[in-house]
């Protein structure tokens, strides 16, 4: 095919020389994460940490931790904060059991799933969940807000014989948490390599995280992290999270 | 000179029969998982053991269709086009032994280290960092091959590269983009590793990188075999050269943009969600004009679908691919992806995808090359048997999961006359287990057409080198 005045049209070219065919597919399959992607990460309204109150000033999302403040002094509401060492634990537990497969933890900002799991979610509240466990599926429940809804005992029964609670229930049974135990030194790797991918975890955070984990089990652990989702933030009356 | 002294086909036969026994692996962990939904005692086999678990086995069920039978049939597939419409052997035939050997050791790995929870939870990625770095050597080594291959063609007798060439290469391209870039992470182990992305970067990432596999890798590389593979077994050229320029480019462009609508209303930004609905709503042109291009092909010669199963095959993925490509920007659309989004009717969309479009391209491609590098008939019998088994598999599949998709969406969000939720959860879960059961007699059917086809490749194989052997006897 070529052009009225003769000229071999840029498609011919490319034709017969596949070095420049594989240059222009290369450019054509990249313009769509330059305009789509690259602003996630430079323009800072993507994960907006600040929201304005309604008597006019401004208030953090995160956690806002005094020197020498361990994980252990945050309080339910206080803000986004790095999950403690036995969370990371139960977070790990939770992706190598693929439950991000059949749970989401998105929220989504419709009246029913209001109702239903809570506040929709914030970006701010995965800004420390590397990778993202937003999920895509719904085979059980939302997880975004589950944290406090249930006491531990009943995760523990419910993790042990799903069915026992919730008759209806197609979740496979997690009895095998109870009798593994969680290792504190490779959880204290865990949470360097989370630092070194920006999570803000401390030398001490890090260095009191063997103790800690010390006889837990990973049915432990799970019920940590179960228990810490979604009530990191406060929510308020009158306060636009979400434009 | 035949086929397989002019070029080099034995990397292409092992392949072929890797794909087709992979198709079988795959698909039955998929009718297993299927049960475990349906039936969940399925999950204990075996007391206290985690490896057969629903959220163990189903990445292994992804990946084993996915990348050990798409890939094995893409490989297959891509190096018998580049060198029959290059007319030249391999750039490097020992090259594409290595691609072979580190690719199924890739899936060798996969089987490996999925059911024992080495993942990086992040979906159609979950391999963990070292096979990751396998992979994308395997994968280059395949790119580069392939390239190079067209490259040495003798311009003065091919000087145009085909149309298929440029859909692979183009897999190829992006696909290389996907893996390395979805993948970036901070090992703390030999198997376990955390993502450099979180929260929401991490989760446009990953859709982008998520849709892509399913816009390149089963989209784009299985257009390739659709456009060699329709024109050589309809024996006519493909129906218009321009509509393929106008399919590949609007692909090329169109595609990578899509990811953002698996994440709407969520915290993703709207702008972003917004814009990949809108190209997801324009991608029914050129797709339709790809379906359209490859069925129209057939025009004057549609006589021959009543006897050429293979034809049937080809054709009925395209009638597939038009559906599917068709439901995919429906679903995109805000109004229906805020009821279908969470629910099993994105499971069927995917199914309707890889069951009609995937398998179906694919097992025609497959069955075109046994039949001409073994130079030999099919079974026509097991052929007509595959096709409608996997037909009416298929569609009892995709049924299932509208019906339970649908009915799911609509119960979440269903309210009684005190304007109270009118369904638990668990309610929605019991409402679903006739279509659960009915998706895994789906499945299983189409698991019996797999062993149809493995079946027929394999003993039409062993009748080829019979004959063969005796005909050697015979001059000697």
């Amino acid at each position: 095919m070529s052009n009225k005045n003769g000229k071999e049209s840029l498609q011919v070219k490319a034709e017969k020389n596949i070095f420049a065919m594989y240059l222009l597919m290369a450019f054509a399959v990249s313009l769509a994460g330059i305009v789509e992607i690259v602003p996630l990460f430079t323009n800072p309204d993507a994960v907006k940490d600040e929201v304005v109150m309604p008597d006019g000033s401004t208030k953090s999302l995160l956690w806002q931790r005094a020197e020498g403040q361990k994980l252990a002094d945050w309080k339910l509401g206080d803000g986004v904060r790095p999950n403690t060492a036995l969370e990371v634990a139960g977070r790990d537990i939770y992706q190598r059991e693929g439950c991000y497969l059949c749970h989401s933890q998105m929220i989504r900002p419709f009246r029913d799933e209001n109702e239903r799991y809570g506040h929709f979610s914030l970006a701010v509240e995965s800004k420390y969940d590397h990778p993202f466990q937003w999920g895509s599926k719904r085979t059980g429940p939302d997880l975004a807000r589950v944290g406090g809804k249930y006491s531990d005992e009943w995760h523990i029964l419910h993790m042990r014989h799903p069915q026992a609670l919730v008759p209806e229930s197609v979740m496979p049974k997690y009895r095998f948490l109870d009798s593994a135990t969680v290792d504190g030194e490779s959880i204290q790797a865990h949470m360097r390599g989370l630092r070194k991918v920006g999570v803000p975890y401390t030398d001490g955070d890090i260095a009191e995280a063997a103790d800690l984990l010390k006889g837990k089990t990973e049915m432990d652990a799970m019920v940590a992290y179960l228990q810490s989702l979604g009530n990191m933030i406060k929510f308020e009356d009158g306060v636009v999270y979400r434009e | 000179m035949n086929l397989v002294e002019r070029y080099d086909l034995k990397v292409v036969k092992y392949f072929i029969v890797m794909a087709s026994i992979y198709l079988v692996v795959g698909t039955s962990i998929g009718v297993y998982i299927a049960s475990e939904l349906a039936w969940p005692f399925l999950n204990d086999l075996g007391t206290d053991l985690p490896y057969f678990q629903f959220g163990r086995l189903r990445p292994l069920h992804t990946n084993a269709v996915i990348f050990a039978f798409g890939g094995s049939a893409l490989m297959a597939s891509a190096f018998y086009i580049v060198q029959r419409t290059n007319q030249t052997k391999l750039w490097s035939n020992k090259m594409a032994w290595f691609t072979f050997w580190s690719w199924n050791l890739v899936i060798l790995l996969a089987v490996i280290t999925l059911p024992l929870g080495l993942t990086q939870s992040k979906e159609y990625a979950e391999l963990e960092w070292p096979i990751d770095i396998l992979l994308t050597v395997s994968w280059a080594s395949y790119m580069y091959n392939f390239i190079m291959t067209i490259h040495i063609r003798n311009r003065d007798k091919v000087p145009h590269v085909y149309v298929a060439n440029w859909f692979f290469m183009g897999m190829m391209v992006m696909v290389t983009y996907l893996h390395v870039i979805n993948n970036l992470s901070i090992p703390v182990d030999w198997f376990k590793s955390y993502s450099i992305y979180s929260g929401v970067q991490d989760a446009m990432i990953q859709w982008w990188w998520g849709h892509n596999a399913v816009g390149f890798f089963l989209t784009a590389g299985f257009l390739g075999m659709m456009y060699y593979f329709v024109p050589k077994q309809a024996e006519r050229p493909i129906y218009s050269y321009r509509l393929s320029v106008i399919h590949f480019w609007a692909l090329m462009f169109g595609y990578v943009w899509l990811g953002a609508h698996h994440l709407q209303y969520t915290a993703l930004p709207d702008w972003a969600g917004s814009l990949g609905v809108t190209i997801s709503l324009a991608m029914i042109i050129p797709s339709w004009g790809g379906a359209i291009n490859g069925i129209l092909t057939l025009s004057g010669a549609w006589e021959r679908l009543r006897e050429d199963y293979i034809l049937r095959f080809l054709i009925m993925s395209l009638a597939f691919y038009a559906m599917s490509t068709f439901e995919g920007p429906v679903m995109a659309a805000k109004t229906v992806n805020a009821l279908s989004h969470y629910t099993d009717w994105t499971i069927g969309h995917v199914h309707s995808g890889a069951l009609g479009w995937n398998i179906m391209v694919a097992s025609g491609a497959l069955y075109h090359m046994v039949e001409k590098i073994f130079n030999v008939r099919l079974s026509q019998k097991l052929l007509g048997i595959h096709f409608w088994v996997h037909t009416i598999g298929t569609v009892t599949y995709i049924v299932a999961m509208w019906v339970s998709g649908i009915m799911q969406g609509l119960m979440w969000r269903a309210y009684d006359e005190y304007g109270t939720l009118a369904y638990t959860f668990a309610e929605s879960v019991s409402a679903m287990h006739p279509y659960y059961a009915m998706r895994a007699a789906g499945g299983a059917l189409v698991v019996l057409g797999a062993i149809t086809m493995l079946i027929n490749i394999i003993i039409t194989i062993r009748k080829s080198v019979r004959e063969q052997a005796s005909a050697q006897t015979a001059t000697a």
